[in-house]
């Protein structure tokens, strides 16, 4: 109807994703899935929606593909003729503030939820959200996405201060994991990066090692398997 | 004025069309409350940052100092409120720079915020906020708002969004002249309570925040208490099984 059609138009829009960004103690881990949609169509079923900005900043895309990559080569262009001019490593805020000030002066026009991740020698690691409008918020940890809203309350639950970096990425996974298990437009694979003051570590989780959540069955190769490995009863008739 | 030249200088970083329309808020902010006491202006304003319905930003700072004489109090879209922060501390520094011994008051700052807006309005590209201003200059209190359309008025209490139809009533029947600071902060805190209980987008995390001649302080983030200790609410259906 009239009034059902308006705010789905006017509302935040849901974004085909599941992203993360939270910081541990020295240094910060960036999450996502890997699954990019076009419609119900799984377009890319091994995306890598955590992008490198420079050497020691990373951003997770959501939202509109095109959107986000153009925003993050725009990011990356200028970060590379900064970080000339200035003769040492970007620092993340300074990424961040670029993130902003592209998705602030095109908010009309853009699509797109990002998270920047990084390290650098002034204030460690840092996380920024920049959701739709172009908000700048500087955030011990942060989600986006659509399959972020399933992970809210788990977050409020489970998130600590100052954990170490073997909990920050089982807390990541776990998380994209749980997102993928209930979101249609999350799915695949779970990347991880984590970036610290000894540089960036690239993680690829797939899944056969994601744990299993509640409905969820081991996968097999075939029923065969099943039947010839157990005895009484294996089909219900 | 302002957008003109800011999208002139930045021609990669913004369209080329400049042809923007009404947008919609993503990122807002709930009410903000304010009132004049005896030594100058209370504001307070919870720390959430909704995005629609959901309550997703929890520690979000609403109220801000402006120079050495005024707070700022949005609500709203908080991407708008970040920008004209940037305005308002480059109007700042500017005055700073002219080191001469003045600096921009209250109505300076809300005179300014008025023209923003008002001009923002007429290009049909409104910085999606309602603005509280206040501060204290010379001995002299100002209370002001500014509204994303650019009405703007002083009064002795406001409130903006819901704060206009919850908190004003209780502030009509129980502000007056010369407050004491205890007194402000309980009638801002009755307020805020009432708005947390009937505010679906309010957060239970507060600042409040002062400024007098002295200077401006902003609380630390705190909570409050609320009562739900009435036997009509935990009975609410005796007597009449199946209704609420």
């Amino acid at each position: 109807m009239e009034s059902h059609k308006e705010s789905e138009i006017n509302g935040p829009h849901s974004m085909g994703t599941t992203i993360i960004g939270v910081t541990y103690n020295g240094g910060v881990v960036l999450g996502a899935d890997s699954r990019t949609s076009t419609g119900v169509y799984v377009a890319n079923r091994a995306s890598d929606k955590i992008t490198q900005l420079t050497d020691n900043v990373y951003l997770c895309r959501s939202g509109s593909a095109a959107d986000s990559q153009t925003v993050s080569d725009y990011v990356r262009y200028f970060l590379h003729q900064h970080t000339i001019q200035l003769g040492q490593p970007a620092t993340v805020k300074v990424a961040a503030n670029l993130v902003r000030l592209l998705s602030y002066n095109n908010k009309n026009m853009l699509q797109t939820g990002m998270i920047i991740g990084g390290w650098d020698k002034y204030d460690g690691g840092k996380i920024y959200g920049v959701p739709l409008g172009g908000t700048l918020l500087e955030l011990p940890f942060t989600l986006g996405g659509s399959g972020s809203s399933y992970l809210y309350g788990f977050f409020d639950q489970a998130w600590k201060e100052g954990m170490t970096q073997e909990e920050a990425e089982q807390l990541v996974v776990k998380a994209v994991s749980l997102a993928i298990a209930r979101d249609g437009a999350s799915g695949g694979v779970v990347r991880t990066v984590t970036i610290n003051s000894e540089g960036v570590t690239r993680k690829y989780y797939p899944e056969d090692k994601l744990p299993r959540w509640h409905e969820e069955l081991e996968p097999q190769n075939s029923l065969l398997d099943i039947l010839s490995s157990s005895s009484p009863e294996p089909m219900i008739s | 004025m302002e957008s003109n030249s800011e999208t002139k200088q930045h021609s990669l970083l913004s369209s080329e069309s400049g042809i923007q329309r009404t947008q919609y808020p993503y990122v807002t902010g709930s009410s903000v409350v304010a009132l004049k006491y005896k030594d100058g202006i209370l504001m307070a304003a919870d720390m959430g940052g909704s995005y629609g319905s959901t309550l997703r930003y929890k520690s979000v700072e609403r109220i801000k100092p402006v120079g050495k004489h005024s707070l700022i109090g949005a609500s709203g879209e908080i991407s708008d409120f970040q920008e004209i922060m940037r305005y308002l501390d480059e109007q700042v520094l500017n005055d700073h720079m002219w080191d001469d011994g003045n600096s921009l008051g209250p109505k300076e700052i809300h005179s300014y915020l008025t023209r923003v807006m008002y001009n923002r309005r007429n290009k049909f590209d409104p910085l999606w906020n309602t603005l509280i201003l206040g501060g204290v200059k010379k001995g002299q209190k100002f209370l002001g708002m500014v509204t994303m359309i650019g009405v703007n008025f002083e009064e002795n209490h406001i409130a903006t969004g819901f704060g206009n139809h919850m908190a004003q009533p209780i502030l009509r029947a129980e502000w007056h002249e010369n407050l004491t600071f205890e007194e402000g902060v309980a009638l801002l805190e009755k307020c805020m309570r009432v708005l947390l209980y009937r505010d679906r987008s309010a957060v239970n995390k507060f600042q409040i925040a002062k400024i007098t001649e002295e200077g401006v302080t902003i609380s630390q983030p705190y909570a409050l208490k609320t009562f739900w200790g009435f036997q009509a609410f935990e009975n609410p259906t005796a007597g009449a099984e199946g209704s609420w």
